[in-house]
């Protein structure tokens, strides 16, 4: 792999006879979306102020791009500090100014730019994040989720390359929170900055992560893809990830991918051999688009009505279901062979395009209530699998036999 | 382990005990806040000259000017108020005094050269101080605890250049501005109470004041008001932007015992430091 954008040799950090850091070694590149997990108070926020300079290590070395920041004259650290900006768990908006003004404060200190374009650029940011109304309101008139998004607003007005969020998502509600990390990934693919945030949204963040560092007891004990975490044998997975994880989704009501497994063992182990159980994959086609037209909130609305139909229809008869990604919910039927699954979901898509679909426009129509019309596309695929079989290749197999089985406008009028 | 712990414990208190350091108790404790109060003094005195550097930065008037107008323009209807009375208590006061001795002609130049080289100044500084100084800490220390002093700091915006140095300039701008204000509304209130309540001839009052009050008194009272600008400054903007390294208390806490230590330290210096210009004044 290059050369890390940012690495911690052996940082150690106390704050007078307490440690919060001890030998921490970490590697954060370019253009990825990095997220540091660990529970409340193990010093993941200490581990992000370092990034920024907010606080300094009381041992190691931290390299930018493979120089020491301790070698950099104060003008390459002043260079370096500017290309990064940085999201606060508490917002940190000043309350005497308005969300405008918050937004505009960067660029009004720090740059040379003429009022009409400080005021094109914010009022776009303003746009992008939907808080076109709330630009002459201050903070403290503000909804938490706004308040997070003016604190956004404000962290991309620079176009940054490098943006630290500390704990974006904390107390918003589940479909506010998977909108504040949709919109982050947007962002981040968007204006290609190197994303680096801090959370305890496990597994929600896993959808819109490239690397996950896990900070346990004072260090980082893993660093790799979402996918890799999974098979990491470590007290931190039983305390940590699994204490987070829950039973069910916040958003979906979906079970969690643990226990989606461990159902999964439980009820396929009893089948016996020979006897076949069958997987549907549902993918919501255009959710970029969606949430284009509509925005993230609408969007994430529109999974959280699609997850909630999903599982009334197919958790009655036995059936259980996984988000596996942002986009795709994955429900196995234990009991079921694939000509009885085709029949259960033909009853399914007959029921969705008379009934559901509207349901989860009128839901999305709720969060966005004058905007144009979109097109919802929903696509399932069915695979029949023997207990034996590995139930991943199941999925894929079902994945590429998907089709279309219910697509609607939702005219909504302006 | 707990061995040595309880051996050190044991002889620390044994330490304690012995008459040697029980005497030197106290004079361990006077050195400790003595290097205590230096390490303070020179930390604020680096802090001031830090504000005093970034005034003449891009971008700084429009702040100095509003500030000008929360410090000052709203200090004043409050300056006039207490100027009035207290020129008329003075007025009141001299006049039974000097009217034993058959001086009440000189009750003009008495409250005049009152209020001029003393209260005039003191008094502004003190109202100013409760008023607007207590607000600078309270609200400065707000912006330390809720991080947003620290998202300056990522902003790349010098939070002493964009909080500090303004307010620092505004209080030495409007406090001899408001001490002006002091001085003319006090003689004004002298006026009331001697010519107008207590019937001492008008001319005569006017002309004690233009006979004794001279140049250099006036000079004498905007020095002192400059130097109480920067020490209530100083002492307010300093103990908001340092209200979360607070040792006895954190948060919210922090802010309110910050806001009362700067107006106590405010009101004690300006005393001390009113005495120490006038020492070297006359």
């Amino acid at each position: 792999m290059n050369t890390p954008l940012i690495e911690f040799k052996n940082i150690t950090k106390r704050f007078g006879s307490q440690t919060v850091l001890e030998n921490v070694n970490l590697q954060i590149y370019d253009g990825q979306v990095t997220t540091i997990i660990g529970l409340s108070g193990s010093g993941k926020s200490v581990l992000l102020k370092h990034i920024i300079g907010l606080l300094e290590p009381d041992e190691g070395t931290i390299l930018f791009r493979g120089k020491p920041l301790t070698e950099m004259k104060k003008s390459e650290i002043a260079t370096l500090l500017a290309q990064i900006s940085y999201m606060f768990q508490g917002n940190a908006l000043f309350d005497s100014l308005t969300v405008y003004d918050n937004i505009a404060l960067p660029l009004r200190e720090t740059t040379n730019l003429k009022k009409a374009e400080i005021d094109r650029r914010v009022m776009a940011r303003i746009e992008q994040t939907e808080l076109a109304e709330a630009a002459h309101r201050y903070p403290s008139e503000l909804s938490g989720g706004m308040q997070k998004r003016a604190a956004l607003a404000r962290a991309l007005i620079t176009d940054p390359q490098i943006v630290l969020f500390d704990e974006p998502t904390t107390g918003q509600d589940p479909v506010r929170k998977n909108a504040i990390l949709s919109m982050i990934a947007q962002y981040q693919r968007k204006f290609n900055f190197t994303a680096i945030m801090v959370s305890h949204e496990i597994p929600d963040v896993y959808f819109i992560s490239n690397r996950i560092l896990a900070l346990y007891d004072k260090t980082i004990v893993f660093q790799g893809t979402p996918e890799e975490l999974g098979n990491f044998d470590h007290p931190f997975t039983d305390e940590v990830i699994h204490s987070l994880e829950g039973l069910q989704k916040e958003l979906t009501g979906l079970y969690s991918k643990r226990n989606f497994k461990i159902l999964n063992h439980v009820q396929l182990e009893r089948r016996k051999s020979g006897e076949s159980y069958c997987v549907v994959v549902f993918t919501l086609s255009n959710l970029a688009a969606i949430v284009s037209s509509l925005g993230h909130d609408a969007a994430q609305e529109v999974i959280h009505s699609l997850g909630l139909y999903i599982n009334k229809h197919f958790g009655v008869i036995g059936g259980f279901s996984n988000r596996r990604k942002a986009n795709e919910v994955v429900t196995v039927l234990p009991f079921s062979n694939l000509e009885e699954t085709e029949s259960i979901l033909n009853d399914f898509v007959k029921d969705f395009q008379e009934q559901g679909i509207r349901d989860i426009c009128v839901e999305a129509q709720k969060k966005v209530p004058s905007v144009k019309g979109v097109d919802f596309t929903i696509r399932a695929g069915i695979a029949q699998g023997q207990p034996i079989a590995e139930i991943d290749s199941v999925i894929d197999l079902a994945e590429s036999q998907q089709k279309e089985i219910g697509r609607l406008r939702c005219a909504v009028e302006e | 382990m707990a061995r040595d712990t309880n051996t050190r414990k044991s002889s620390e208190s044994e330490a304690k005990c012995r008459p040697g350091m029980f005497l030197a108790q106290p004079f361990t404790f006077i050195g400790e806040a003595v290097i205590s109060w230096i390490n303070v003094l020179g930390a604020a005195t680096v802090f001031l000259l830090m504000a005093l550097l970034k005034t003449f930065r891009p971008k700084q008037l429009s702040k100095v000017v509003n500030q000008i107008y929360y410090i000052g323009a709203r200090s004043t209807t409050i300056i006039m108020l207490v100027s009035f009375f207290t020129g008329m208590v003075l007025g009141l006061q001299s006049y039974h005094a000097l009217v034993q001795f058959g001086a009440q002609g000189a009750v003009g130049s008495l409250v005049s050269l009152s209020l001029i080289m003393e209260l005039g100044p003191v008094l502004t500084a003190i109202m100013i101080t409760a008023r607007a100084g207590s607000a600078i800490t309270a609200e400065i220390g707000i912006q330390r605890i809720s991080e947003q002093i620290d998202a300056l700091h990522t902003m790349r915006i010098n939070p002493i250049q964009y909080l500090v140095s303004p307010k620092i300039i505004a209080a030495i701008i409007s406090f001899p501005l408001l001490t002006a204000v002091f001085d003319l509304i006090g003689i004004f209130g002298g006026y009331v109470s001697g010519v107008v309540l207590l019937g001492l001839n008008g001319g005569v009052y006017m002309h004690s004041i233009q006979t004794y009050v001279v140049l250099s008194d006036i000079t004498n009272g905007f020095t002192k008001a400059i130097v109480f600008a920067v020490i209530v400054a100083t002492v307010c903007c300093y103990q908001g932007y340092f209200a979360h390294l607070r040792k006895d208390s954190h948060g919210a806490q922090a802010v309110g015992l910050a806001t009362t230590s700067a107006v106590v330290l405010s009101c004690v210096l300006i005393l001390v430091s009113d005495y120490i210009v006038t020492a070297l004044l006359i």
